[in-house]
Formats: structure tokens, C-alpha cells, sequence
């Protein structure tokens, strides 16, 4: 018998499992269970998107792509930041087409890192940026985006992390999972520190069309910024097509360039009929796009309303689909608190420190479902919540 | 009434799920409760909101029901042009729709009943032998589909993963 423990490779290792896995895995057991934990849209891509591809495959686009992607979904992709954040990529070598962000944020990492390098990554955030920079053979350094702060990292947070070794800084604004924006202005002071120690940065954008207050900041798009940025960006938050797996990375030639060698290797393109249906995407799906905006907006507002209505303190997410509360007056941890709501009032979530330590104290509540299952997990959670905050109360006046 | 951009949305959310209270609207639009309650009440009475009705998809009551769609050629009157005969028609509580069609016929009017034979007996009874008609032709609806914008069977399941980060 072979011995795969022995065999495996240590680094891999040492990396840990997703805590989203758990809650999976117990959820899948249960009836009646109400989600406010799934990370992608409830629509469906739309129907036009759809039907170009099937369009496609029957003019039999069933082929590899050049490695780099199209090049009609590249011009495309040009024209629309240009269009959009008036940031200018030459689609012939600054545009590559990934596997969704993921892929793109895997690729960026293992270009630039080398053993020992340290990433900053403010957190929480994405459960994928350590993992992938401990996999690059990189350090990733935490940097605690603070809750009174509405979780933004700070330049001056950013600047205190920085050493001699510090190589990146990865960015995710709209947020994955605290639903917070970054004003531009901000953004502007990070530039300062990111031009004064010579910095990367790699900036995911996926939230970006899903700004409810305010516009979004393309990061490229400051001064002086674009030749130092990968932008990483895709389609399956505001087309909803996460399951497509479509992305794209923009940035310096040389970046890319060596980006492009690593992805034509380990997965020679991406698949043409996601190819084709962004391009539909891109060129007609505006108009649906900016439908189903506006319906999340709506979703976000009753959601914000309703916590507040049952004491669970929020503050205001004004990008993505996500709402993070805090349950710190309930005395849980995150994990206790999601898996207590899971069981007993049969709601979903996501526990906070699962996207970094500082989201301990959080759970995160995705809004991508429909006004009636909203309504319904908001009234389970408030009955939830009155049990056990009217427990720690009476606690609190017994001790007190 | 002009509609302003709120009017809209309120008729977007209402057109989509009309058992919304005005208190939910108000929380997504950003408005008070009195400011969305007042806005609904002006198009009550302007009849832009003409009625708040349920699809009901009988079929999955075991309920038979019939429904024909009836191709109806008529002579127009002289100042009334095509209104006249189409009140003859829409006055009977088994008509369900009438419109005003451009083309080979005039009046495409929706019948719903029991069995076939009643479809068949009212067409032939009541609505071919109104005074300015000329000629029917029935369709029976054999499936439905989609109506009014929703599809009937098999609607798109929520396939998503119940966790995913």
C-alpha cells in the first residue's frame, strides 16, 4: 500500500481546506433550509447569452482559441474598460482570457512571486488569495481591514505591513464577503504608498458593475497606476455566469506575457463556448445587466432593513450581494452562531473568519435570493436571535 | 398621470410580485411608507394598476378547464368603428380577453370553460350570431406554456449549491 501522506508535497499540505467546506457538507443533509450562503446570482445566465452559445456550438466553435483568448472578446474587453474607466489595454498582448478570476488571480500570483515574497492581503476577503500565494511559494501577510472602518484597509495599514520582502498587494473592492466600496480618493492614498515601495498590485474587480452608491474605482485607472496593476476581472457576478467559468486579466505586456506562458501550459485556453457567450454578454447584455443590479439593490435595502429591525448590527454594504453583521452581542463565535442557525432555525450563512480572522464576530449573508426567502430567513434569524441575545442579557443582569 | 422614474419601479415590483407591502417597497426605493402608499393610490385611481390578480395554473388542480382562441371577422360600424361589437363580446363573463387585431381577422377573443362542448355551443350560440359578425373560426388550446411571461412547467429549479464562498 502506497503511503500518500508521505508522498504528498509538504506545501500542499500545509495548505487548509476552505472553511466554507464544513458547512457544506452538514447542509446537504438537511430539508427546508433557507440560503443566504451562496456566493454567485440567483438569476440565470441570461437567455440571449445562452442561446449564442448554443448558436455557437452548432456553427461548431468547438475548437482550441489562441491561448490568449479570442480576439474579438479582447477588443471587446479593450473597448469596454475604455469605454467604461477610460483605462486604455492593447488587446493584442494586455488582454488574457482565464478561467474565471480564479485562474487569473492564480496566474498573477505565480508570475510575479518568488519563494519568500511576501503578498499583502487585507482581509477578510476571498478565501483563495493565501492559499494561492502560500501555493505561488509566497508569505501571505494579513492585513486586518477593521470593522469600525466599515472594512476598508487604510493606506497607513497598508504602509505599516511593508518590508524589504513585500512584493504585492492584492485589492477586492466591491468585497467578497463585507460588501464594502472604496472611494476613490482612498484609493488614491494607497497609490502613494504602492508608487513609494515599488508595489504590484493585484486588483479583483469581479463586484465592480454591482456599485450601489457612488462609482467604482477601476484601480488601473489612477494615475500612474495602470503599468503596475493587474486587473483582474470576469463575468459571472453581473452576467451571471459564474458557472461558465470566464474571466480575464489585464496589465503591463510583460506581465501578461508571462501570465499567458503559465496559463498556456496548465490550461491552453479558455473554453470557446464561454468565449462566445461573453462576447454576446458584452456586446448585448446591458440592458438585463443593469435589471438585475437594481433588483440586488432593492434586495440589499430590505435585507439592511431587516437586520437592523431585529438587532443584528450591520453596517452599510454598498457593493457586491453580500451583507456582513456583526453577532458579537450574541457571545458565539462565528462558527458556534452558523451552525446554531443552521440547525435550529434551518438558515444558511457563511461565519465571518472563514475569509480571514479579523471576520470573526461576522457571518456573511448573501442577498442573490429571492424577496420571500429573504423575508423568511430574516424572520427564523430574529427569532434565533431573540432566544440567545435575551439568554446573554439575562446573563449579563444575573452577573452584573 | 406622467410616470416618474419611482411611478416605474413601483410598477416594475408590482407587475413581478404584487403582494409586496408597501412597507417593503418603501425600504427598496428609499421612500416612506406614505410617500409609496400615496404614489400607488394615484395610479389605483389613474387605472395604470387596473387590478392585483394570481396566476393560478389550474391544470395542476386537476381542474379541467378549456380555453379556445377565436378568430372573429366583423363588419365596423360607422362611428363606432370595431368598439360597438367588440362590447357585444366582452360583456360575457366567459370571454376572458378581446383585442383588436391587425391582419386577416379583426377581433381575437380568449374563451375559457368547462368542456369543449360549452366553448364550442358559446361560440356558435351566442357569438357567431351576434349582428355584425361575420365569421369565427375556433382554436382550441391544447397546452399552455408560458403566460404572461412566466413558464409553466418545469420553471428554472435553483440549481446553485447551498453554500459556496
Amino acid at each position: 500500500m502506497i503511503n500518500w501522506h508521505e508522498k504528498l508535497s509538504p506545501m500542499v499540505k500545509k495548505v487548509p481546506w476552505s472553511g466554507i467546506r464544513k458547512y457544506f457538507d452538514l447542509v446537504s443533509e438537511m430539508k427546508g433550509v433557507v440560503s443566504l450562503g451562496v456566493g454567485e446570482p440567483d438569476f440565470v445566465t441570461p437567455w440571449h447569452i445562452r442561446e449564442a452559445c448554443i448558436y455557437s456550438l452548432e456553427k461548431g466553435y468547438t475548437m482550441y482559441t489562441s491561448n490568449w483568448g479570442l480576439l474579438e472578446l479582447r477588443e471587446e474587453i479593450a473597448r469596454y474598460l475604455y469605454n467604461t474607466y477610460k483605462v486604455i489595454y492593447e488587446p493584442r498582448n494586455e488582454v488574457l482570457i482565464t478561467v474565471g478570476v480564479s485562474e487569473g488571480m492564480d496566474l498573477a500570483l505565480r508570475a510575479v512571486t518568488a519563494p519568500g515574497d511576501e503578498v499583502l492581503v487585507p482581509e477578510p476577503c476571498y478565501v483563495s488569495y493565501a492559499p494561492c500565494t502560500s501555493m505561488a511559494g509566497g508569505v501571505p501577510v494579513s492585513i486586518p481591514a477593521s470593522a469600525e472602518n466599515d472594512f476598508r484597509v487604510t493606506a497607513a495599514q497598508i504602509e505599516e505591513k511593508i518590508t524589504p520582502r513585500t512584493k504585492a498587494l492584492i485589492l477586492s473592492y466591491p468585497n467578497n464577503p463585507t460588501g464594502a466600496v472604496i472611494s476613490r480618493e482612498e484609493l488614491m492614498e494607497i497609490a502613494k504608498v504602492v508608487k513609494k515601495h515599488d508595489l504590484i498590485v493585484i486588483s479583483d474587480e469581479i463586484y465592480h458593475n454591482l456599485t450601489y452608491e457612488g462609482k467604482h474605482t477601476c484601480f488601473a485607472s489612477l494615475p500612474a497606476m495602470r503599468s503596475r496593476t493587474i486587473l483582474l476581472n470576469g463575468f459571472s457576478k453581473a452576467y451571471a455566469m459564474t458557472g461558465w467559468r470566464l474571466g480575464y486579466a489585464c496589465g503591463h505586456p510583460d506581465v501578461i506575457g508571462h501570465m499567458t506562458k503559465i496559463h498556456q501550459y496548465t490550461m491552453l485556453c479558455a473554453p470557446v463556448t464561454a468565449q462566445m457567450a461573453a462576447l454576446e454578454a458584452l456586446q448585448n447584455g446591458t440592458e438585463e445587466m443593469a435589471k438585475m443590479v437594481a433588483e440586488y439593490d432593492r434586495r440589499r435595502k430590505l435585507v439592511l432593513k431587516g437586520f437592523c429591525e431585529i438587532g443584528l448590527e450591520c453596517f452599510e454594504p454598498k457593493g457586491a450581494f453580500y451583507a456582513f453583521p456583526s453577532i458579537k452581542n450574541t457571545g458565539m463565535t462565528s462558527e458556534e452562531f452558523a451552525e446554531k442557525l443552521l440547525l435550529e432555525a434551518k438558515v444558511a450563512v457563511v461565519p465571518g473568519n472563514v475569509f480571514g480572522a479579523n471576520g470573526e464576530g461576522h457571518i456573511r449573508c448573501s442577498y442573490a435570493a429571492s424577496v420571500a426567502d429573504l423575508t423568511e430567513a430574516i424572520e427564523r434569524m430574529g427569532i434565533f436571535l431573540q432566544k440567545y441575545t435575551g439568554e446573554q442579557n439575562k446573563a449579563a443582569a444575573a452577573s452584573g | 398621470m406622467t410616470l416618474d422614474k419611482k411611478d416605474r419601479e413601483i410598477l416594475e415590483i408590482l407587475q413581478d410580485n404584487s403582494r409586496l407591502k408597501p412597507e417593503q417597497i418603501a425600504v427598496m426605493l428609499g421612500l416612506e411608507i406614505r410617500e409609496i402608499e400615496k404614489r400607488i393610490k394615484a395610479l389605483e385611481e389613474d387605472k395604470i394598476i387596473v387590478k392585483y390578480h394570481t396566476l393560478i395554473n389550474w391544470e395542476n388542480a386537476g381542474e379541467e378547464v378549456v380555453s379556445a382562441l377565436i378568430e372573429v371577422k366583423v363588419a365596423p360600424q360607422r362611428g363606432a368603428g370595431f368598439d360597438k361589437v367588440a362590447e357585444r363580446i366582452y360583456r360575457f363573463p366567459e370571454v376572458k380577453s378581446v383585442y383588436l387585431m391587425s391582419g386577416r381577422y379583426d377581433l381575437s377573443v380568449l374563451i375559457e370553460g368547462k368542456t369543449m362542448k360549452e366553448v364550442a355551443l358559446f361560440v356558435s350560440t351566442k357569438l357567431a350570431t351576434i349582428e355584425d359578425v361575420h365569421s369565427t373560426a375556433t382554436h382550441f388550446v391544447l397546452k399552455k406554456y408560458k403566460q404572461e411571461g412566466i413558464i409553466l412547467e418545469d420553471g428554472e429549479k435553483d440549481r446553485r449549491l447551498v453554500i459556496s464562498p
